[in-house]
């Protein structure tokens, strides 16, 4: 066996502070044996059970020492072929699958679905609809940057946030239930409008829940934002250029974190967001803690805009009144024999799109959210794709940790923000 | 055509105006509307035998059709030329009509700057479904095309990675998402479950797929450990893109 002189540094953290410089020279040079062992890097598997994937995600790591080699993700665990049953169903009843996918925020699915299918119909749905669906889809957005808020903390090693981001999750639940009477599997819209009109008072609940979330945002604010640990973990860590990750194919946080500003409520909008005020918060180094800093100013721009959006409900209709997609009201059913067929052939055929397709983006929680859906004429869709936004942004996660350490992997994983129904579909 | 739009255009919705008098869902568009969408009378001009034909659906999206070919080539103009310039990928997707017609392979794309999207498609025969992967291009593209592959069985050329991504890799039974693939599966139920109970769960622990020439290294370790060697796997199609009993 060869010798070699080895001169020891131990590093050493002043009590208090979080200044991890470390001092040298404490033990003198020592002659210790050097062994000639060829070096082998390690593998480690992480999932597809464990609590830090968020989901039925496994990680193979090849590890040198405690650094990141290479990582090969492996995902479709939970694949449920949606796509496929979606061809099996007629237009409306492929709502119900659409929250199923993304359980996290599923009235964004919920919308984003049927609103592609409205526009290849040419269906333009009430005032009054589209400003309960961007409600809808504001209030899922903060529903699911809370849970990503409590996973975050738990993973980096705090546990208060993600109490107080359940309890105002919870008031969420409630919404949903009291609009919807689910919980978390709403299928709250059909082609042309909702299920239902909102209850009466739901959107003061709404706004009660909005004042709310304000109070805990700030709460844990103070829990996070300046505390050393979360600091230390999250700074620096999955670095990512602006250039790369457009190549990435990165979109909503985790884009806007490496200073993209492009956000589709801005840049393609609908339901007429150009004229809500809210501004979309850009990111400047593309690491971690930016990816934390964006959704957290991103859920206090939606409750600015479910304030507005409540101001500015209309009275009026929900569902649009156009005999393709609307069922005839229950008189006329019950009285009138045109009426009662084009019910009948409504109900048990579905509605019929004409030929022709749409892709229609919208800025779901986790990025963009695209829904593409093919018509040949029929009452199914030929094809519906999801262009799943954590499915394109999981797949930058090899980029993100390689080099990085082991440890950090989970907080890259964390700070991606993914949910595995919405990957595997 | 070479007019730029600003940063602070209207988007997408106010860029396109269509006339009042066309039937916007109506797929067959006459080439006046080119107008509409700056990059496409530039394709048809750069590219004059690829571009195939041009369609608007759903309002004031522009679909373009191009040789099959040639997709890599025109993606990589579109992606690099100034006055174009989809750097973001949206999606690459196919759709199967059935019938024994084409499949069309779709490519979203989507320029930030210029706040512009366009739909190329390109429409392989089931003959010859293969197409240049776009990775060089965007590595958005990776897991986009391993789906297609998964899901369509259309090959990708020069992929770095060409294995399947949400169905098990021993798949035996073909490409779901296709029109002739029944929906509970090719194979009765007895068999897929068969199938799921004689694959051992360590082959799936050998890290061979980290990539070509690596060291199997977990195999290893099971003969050091003494404990049996890993004996080859039982009742799997060693081939799963091959259809199966189709």
């Amino acid at each position: 066996m060869t010798r070699k002189t080895v001169e020891y540094q131990i590093s050493r953290t002043p009590e208090l502070g979080l200044d991890f410089r470390p001092t040298q020279g404490l033990m003198a040079p020592a002659d210790l044996p050097v062994a000639d062992f060829e070096s082998e890097n390690m593998l480690i598997n992480i999932g597809p059970q464990h609590p830090a994937t968020h989901g039925v995600l496994r990680l193979v790591l090849e590890l040198d020492g405690e650094t990141v080699v290479s990582c090969v993700p492996h995902i479709g665990y939970l694949h449920s072929s949606f796509e496929k049953l979606g061809e099996y169903r007629d237009w409306n009843q492929v709502v119900p699958l659409t929250d199923r996918m993304d359980y996290l925020a599923p009235l964004i699915y919920n919308c984003a679905y049927v609103m592609a299918v409205e526009k290849m119909m040419g269906v333009e749905v009430t005032e009054r609809c589209k400003v309960v669906r961007v409600i809808c889809m504001e209030l899922d957005r903060i529903f699911s940057h809370l849970l990503w808020l409590g996973t975050w903390a738990i993973d980096v090693g705090a546990f208060t946030p993600f109490l107080y981001a359940f309890q105002e999750r919870e008031k969420v639940y409630k919404l949903h239930e009291s609009f919807t009477g689910a919980r978390i599997t709403t299928s709250a819209t059909r082609v042309g409008g909702m299920m239902s009109d909102i209850p009466e008072g739901w959107e003061h609940g709404v706004r009660d829940f909005a004042d709310g979330v304000m109070k805990t945002l700030d709460e844990i604010e103070y829990l996070l934002h300046t505390n050393g640990i979360h600091l230390g973990r999250t700074q620096g860590v999955g670095v990512i250029s602006a250039e790369e990750a457009i190549n990435c194919g990165l979109s909503g946080p985790n884009l806007r974190a490496s200073g993209v500003p492009y956000d589709v409520r801005k840049d393609r909008p609908y339901y007429d967001y150009e004229t809500y005020d809210f501004e979309v918060p850009i990111g400047e180094h593309g690491d971690c803690f930016d990816r934390y800093l964006v959704r957290f100013e991103e859920m206090r721009q939606s409750v600015r805009i479910l304030h507005q959006a409540v101001d500015r409900l209309p009275d009026g209709p929900i569902n649009v009144d156009d005999p393709r997609v609307a069922l005839p009201s229950k008189t006329d059913t019950m009285n009138d024999m045109a009426a009662m067929i084009h019910h009948f052939k409504l109900v048990m055929e579905g509605v019929k799109a004409p030929v022709g397709e749409s892709y229609f983006p919208v800025e779901g929680s986790k990025g963009e959210l695209g829904m593409y859906v093919v018509s040949d004429g029929g009452s199914k869709p030929v094809r519906w794709r999801i262009r799943p936004p954590s499915f394109v942004n999981l797949s930058a996660i090899p980029q993100l940790v390689t080099g990085g350490l082991l440890a950090d992997v989970i907080m890259v994983n964390a700070s991606l923000d993914i949910v595995l129904g919405e990957i595997d579909r | 055509m070479t007019e730029e739009k600003t940063e602070d255009g209207p988007g997408l919705k106010g860029e396109i105006a269509l006339p009042e008098e066309e039937d916007v869902l109506a797929p067959v568009v006459p080439g006046g509307l080119d107008q509409a969408h700056p990059s496409v009378p530039a394709l048809r001009e750069r590219f004059p035998d690829a571009f195939l034909r041009h369609e608007v659906t759903g309002g004031d999206e522009h679909v373009v059709f191009v040789a099959p070919d040639r997709t890599f080539e025109i993606l990589q103009w579109l992606k690099e030329d100034a006055d174009h310039f989809y750097n973001f990928l949206s999606d690459v997707t196919a759709v199967d009509y059935g019938g024994g017609r084409p499949l069309q392979l779709v490519y979203q794309l989507y320029s930030i700057p210029h706040r512009r999207a366009l739909r190329l498609k390109a429409e392989l025969p089931l003959s010859e479904l293969e197409a240049d992967s776009v990775v060089p291009l965007w590595q958005a593209a990776n897991w986009l095309e391993r789906e297609v592959w998964d899901m369509f069985g259309i090959r990708f050329r020069n992929h770095p990675d060409p294995r399947r991504i949400l169905m098990p890799e021993h798949y035996a039974e073909g490409h779901p998402l296709r029109k002739d693939f029944p929906l509970r599966g090719r194979f009765s139920r007895a068999e897929q479950t068969r199938r799921a109970l004689s694959q051992e769960v360590e082959d799936y622990y050998v890290p061979s797929e980290l990539g070509p020439g690596r060291e199997p290294q977990l195999v290893r370790w099971r003969e050091l450990s003494g404990a049996p060697k890993a004996t080859a796997k039982p009742d799997v199609d060693p081939t799963p893109e091959d259809g199966g009993g189709s």
